[in-house]
């Protein structure tokens, strides 16, 4: 197996005449890992993510990749459905630009469908979805692939509490079937630290990685992993290190 | 309730309206040349219903000639400005240019290129011209209208460049159709109705000549229901045009 999915060597993107946005920057995948980007607004994580993806290219370093097109798949902040397809034929669609017949596109989309609870939601459009289930949806049509790399760009933002903590544990549970390495970029420290194996905490002005630790304990989450001592212990420590980053001189 | 409220308060209005305006001219005796009373425009629309309604079956087979005309080449132009950037920087200062001139000011030489025998060409290519921006910009408008990171799923999937419109671009863009159609056929009605008048006697007979002959011979009456005839078909024609915009968006939505 190879040693990482995608990395990030010595990167440095800058936008423009507002100078350096992020970097420089190191950061490896290793297959199958759950890594966490955590950071205040305008660190630069979002674009890490979208780097780590092929959207966006470097001012300077190198991005290695070894999965290939087809084989990363993004969810982005918003659901992001096309409103004039249904559930199906959107969960469909990257199958189908990659070249798969229409007909084995859609016994899949369906499949997919069903792996995030929707089964009986194939024919319904965007516009009759809860927030909740347009996300499911996204996260169907980033799962059709069966991608090597999974980039979760604050995909549960827009969502309240319950329906954000009943998608964190359907991305675990769906990461231990094929065990996809998984980004996440978040706001939440507890997200962060309840979703993934090891949190990489980012700070501002250029975006630099400030800090990285590992969160131990099983994948899935076990009940009421919330309230043990070692994930308030996590919690904590990435709080502190984030906290760090927030002052560090711009 | 809300809606008997919606149709009750603008016809009450009328009908006070068309009251103070009959009683008007019957009370000061005003000359029916001037301002005749609503009865007599009323008598004069019964008199006149055949050949109005053949002249405006003529600006409406005129208006719609020109719309399709409209959406054809706006559509088709529009499509080839999204496939290559060079041609929209070419295209749009001309069709700027074009949009800002007057009608009115063209429509002496379409006259002359249509030919004094064809006037019903002159109309409808000038009322095509017309009905053609709101069309092409709603297009061009709504061909760039994707969601971004819907672009972005179409990058990561090595989407190509006809995939992408037929895939994204060309749905994205049905609601701003939708629209600029609506507004389109307003402007088509319009636009014909001001060919008409320029293109002058002897052509083409719809509503603006019958309002023009009426004029000239001082029957002040007869271009009164003209130009009822000509006000309930532009709400008729706008009032359909909204409900298909409607119904159209909601196949789009999928409610």
């Amino acid at each position: 197996m190879e040693p990482f999915v995608a990395e990030l060597a010595q990167v440095e993107v800058e936008y423009g005449a507002s100078g350096l946005a992020l970097g420089p920057v190191d950061l490896a995948l290793s297959p199958g890992e759950i890594t966490a980007l955590v950071g205040p607004s305008g660190c630069g994580k979002s674009t890490a993510l979208r780097l780590l993806a092929g959207l966006e290219s470097p001012t300077r370093g190198e991005v290695r990749r070894t999965a290939r097109r087809g084989e990363s798949a993004v969810v982005f902040q918003a659901p992001t459905l096309a409103p004039w397809l249904s559930a199906r034929d959107n969960v469909a669609l990257p199958l189908e630009l990659s070249g798969v017949a229409r007909r084995e596109a859609r016994t899949r989309a369906e499949a997919a469908l069903a792996r995030v609870g929707l089964a009986g939601a194939a024919g319904a459009r965007p516009a009759q979805l809860s927030g909740g289930m347009a996300m499911r949806v996204s996260l169907a049509r980033a799962l059709v692939t069966e991608p090597r790399l999974l980039l979760l760009d604050e995909p549960f933002a827009a969502l309240d509490e319950i329906t954000r903590r009943a998608l964190a544990d359907d991305v675990l549970r769906l990461w231990a079937e094929t065990r996809p390495a998984i980004v996440f970029v978040t706001h939440s420290v507890e997200e962060a630290v309840y979703m993934a194996s090891r949190v990489v905490v980012f700070s501002r002005g250029p975006g630099r990685i400030a800090g990285e630790m590992s969160v131990a304990g099983p994948t899935p989450r076990p009940e009421g992993f919330r309230t043990t001592a070692g994930f308030r212990a996590s919690v904590e420590a990435v709080s502190t290190v984030l906290a760090k980053g927030m002052e560090a001189p711009a | 309730m809300k809606r008997l409220a919606d149709i009750l308060a603008p016809l009450v209005l009328i009908i006070a309206l068309l009251g103070a305006w009959e009683a008007a001219c019957r009370l000061l005796e005003v000359p029916a040349y001037f301002l005749p009373a609503p009865s007599a425009v009323a008598a004069s629309l019964w008199a006149d219903a055949p050949t109005l309604a053949t002249s405006a079956y003529n600006t409406l087979a005129m208006a719609l000639a020109a719309l399709i005309l409209a959406s054809l080449s706006a559509q088709a132009l529009a499509l080839l400005v999204a496939l290559s950037p060079i041609l929209e920087r070419a295209i749009k200062p001309l069709a700027v240019v074009l949009q800002v001139t007057p009608v009115v000011a063209i429509a002496p030489l379409v006259v002359i290129w249509a030919g004094i025998d064809n006037p019903e060409r002159a109309i409808i290519a000038l009322a095509a011209l017309v009905a053609f921006f709101p069309i092409f910009s709603g297009a061009i408008t709504g061909l760039k209208a994707a969601d971004p990171d819907l672009e972005r799923l179409f990058d990561l999937y090595g989407a190509g460049r006809v995939k992408r419109l037929v895939r994204l671009r060309l749905p994205s863009a049905v609601p701003f159709l939708l629209e600029g159609h609506k507004v389109a056929a307003g402007l088509a009605l319009i636009g014909a109705v001001v060919a008409e008048f320029v293109a002058g006697s002897g052509g083409a007979q719809g509503l603006a000549w019958r309002i023009l002959e009426a004029g000239n011979r001082l029957q002040t009456a007869r271009m009164f229901a003209a130009l009822v005839v000509l006000g309930l078909m532009g709400a008729l024609l706008y009032a359909g045009l909204a409900r298909l915009e409607r119904s159209g968006l909601r196949w789009w939505r999928g409610r």
